[in-house]
């Protein structure tokens, strides 16, 4: 695999930081688009655009043609049963918010528990704290071990009769531990319970089959896997989008009008409420292929081994102290350097060239655990290389001698 | 060459060994203030007397080598002075980190206006200013509000 070539497809590396190369280690957060995406949205907006699913002329049947192509792309690409379980929200964030309030509000009742863990981005928590305030519900959180895992076992003793909802990150974006999610969401069939899985950091770098993993829920990030912004895909299994009540009311999603009674669209147009993100989505198919045409397990090795070769050459620093050891991680390296708070580490970073992210990386809950209020985190993409690494560790060192350290 | 004004010798010597940390005694007005984007806080304590002058001033936080600098800067220079010219040299520090303004209040010495300019640096890096300010908008309230 030819990363420089495949890096060179990314046309932000062409420019310099502060007059050095950038070394993006913030893909966590978000990744960089290769030129096939960016062009394909400009081309779309060029030659195709109109909007979706309303019009009855040329550009609106290519315009839908194209988004609704990328359904297929999408539903192949995760191995969904049915396309109609692919519904395209605004992000993540959306998307998790849509099931906490559609499903909360059908299935959850005064007293009933949902399930988190205490590694959850605050979008797979502030949602459902919507939801227990709503219906007095409650929300355990299954505790992170010293590695920064959560256990199946510390799952399994919180669930009770009570529980409908168990909501948990496929990767954490901290710790980069890669939750055992087969053995949850087995354990938690077993007792009837859906899953919700959060797979904004999983989806980019992890290989997934919808069919074969068996959650009920999956939310993507798109513009965290090469996409674009502003779009996010729920994968939800047809029973739940058949039987949940919309979430957003509007144009688009409705079967019928009238003053005194209002019928809804088949899933999953009744999730698609209003002119939503068409190009972003045409776009996407494109993402989709950029990442088909190398090889998820590819990107995962090559990822891994920039990260283990990372990790060793951190590790020899004795002022960096790496937050989390698990046993599977992905591409994040969440890191403290004594004596230097993480945001004077980012911008010292920054002079170099390097991009990392600082603070408490939306974990609040994951932070306070740790006793800490904010971490530097390097995180990879499929165009990072070891030199990268070796960059990080010279600016760490510039990061010391400006600390005196 | 920025990152030299950033992180200028008094900025890291405060940051590192922060002047006037704790509760003060006796204090009578204090405020918190925290930046939910990266989870930095700070709390500032101070006892204004009779003659509305702030006779002690003191303050607790967390955070970068930058918001702790500011926070230490402003206790040093703040002590001893009136209720009015406080919040005065409060509006000139602001302006001078957004506005590229120099310090023009009278009451501070020679030494007081470098130390205070030192924090200029940060008007290079607008993703740091809210680190600047911090402290500074926390006093502001603390000196608004009512006896505690």
């Amino acid at each position: 695999m030819d990363i420089e070539k495949i890096k060179s497809e990314f046309p932000i590396f062409k420019q310099k930081i502060k007059g050095k190369p950038l070394v993006y280690l913030d893909s966590a957060n978000s990744s960089q688009k290769p030129e096939a995406v960016i062009k394909k949205i400009s081309n779309f907006y060029e030659t195709e655009y109109s909007n979706v699913g309303r019009s009855v002329h040329s550009l609106a049947v290519k315009a839908t043609n194209r988004y609704e192509e990328t359904r297929d792309i999408v539903k192949n690409y995760f191995n969904a049963k049915h396309r109609e379980e692919i519904v395209f929200t605004k992000g993540a964030t959306e998307a998790i918010n849509l099931v906490a309030s559609s499903y909360g509000e059908q299935f959850i009742n005064n007293g009933d528990e949902i399930l988190i863990t205490e590694l959850e981005h605050h979008s797979n928590y502030v949602p459902w704290d919507f939801i227990r305030r709503k219906k007095k519900a409650i929300i355990k959180f299954a505790p992170v071990n010293k590695n920064g895992e959560v256990e199946v076992d510390e799952i399994k003793k919180l669930i009770t009769n009570k529980t409908k909802m168990i909501a948990i990150t496929h990767l954490s974006n901290v710790t980069g531990a890669i939750t055992p999610l087969k053995k949850i969401i087995d354990l938690a069939k077993t007792k009837k319970i859906p899953v919700l899985v959060d797979g904004t950091q999983g989806a980019p770098h992890l290989n997934i089959d919808m069919q074969e993993l068996g959650c009920d829920f999956y939310v993507i990030s798109c513009h965290k896997m090469y996409g674009p912004n502003g779009l996010g895909i729920l994968y939800a299994k047809k029973k739940w989008l058949d039987s949940l009540p919309p979430y957003q009311g509007g144009g688009g999603m409705i079967d019928e009008v009238k003053k005194d009674k209002i019928t809804y669209a088949e899933a999953p147009t009744k999730f698609e409420a209003g002119t939503g993100q068409t190009a972003e989505v045409v776009g996407f198919s494109e993402s989709i292929n950029f990442i088909k045409r190398i090889g998820i397990k590819n990107i995962l090795e090559h990822e891994n081994n920039v990260m283990e070769y990372g990790i060793e050459k951190l590790k020899k620093n004795n002022s960096i102290n790496i937050i989390g050891d698990p046993k599977e991680r992905g591409s994040v390296i969440c890191f403290t350097i004594k004596g230097i708070h993480p945001h004077d580490i980012a911008t010292i970073l920054d002079d170099d060239g390097v991009a990392i992210r600082a603070g408490h990386h939306c974990c609040q809950i994951l932070h306070d655990k740790l006793g800490l209020t904010a971490t530097a985190r390097a995180s990879l993409g499929i165009y990072n290389t070891k030199e990268d690494m070796d960059i990080l560790c010279q600016a760490i060192e510039n990061c010391k001698k400006i600390f005196k350290i | 060459m920025e990152l030299k004004e950033l992180y200028q010798e008094i900025i890291l010597d405060h940051g590192k060994n922060p002047r006037n940390k704790g509760r003060c005694d006796k204090f009578n007005r204090e405020a918190k203030g925290h930046n939910p984007l990266c989870g930095d806080k700070v709390q500032i304590f101070l006892r204004l007397d009779t003659n509305q002058k702030v006779v002690d001033i003191s303050f607790e936080g967390e955070g970068c080598a930058i918001s702790l600098a500011s926070a230490s800067i402003l206790t040093d220079i703040i002590k001893g002075k009136d209720f009015n010219i406080a919040k005065k040299i409060i509006l000139d520090f602001l302006e001078m980190v957004k506005n590229e303004a120099k310090i023009t209040i009278n009451s501070l010495s020679e030494d007081q206006k470098i130390t205070i300019m030192s924090l200029s640096g940060v008007k290079k890096f607008p993703m740091r200013v809210k680190c600047a300010t911090m402290a500074w908008h926390t006093l502001s309230s603390a000196l608004k509000g009512k006896d505690v």
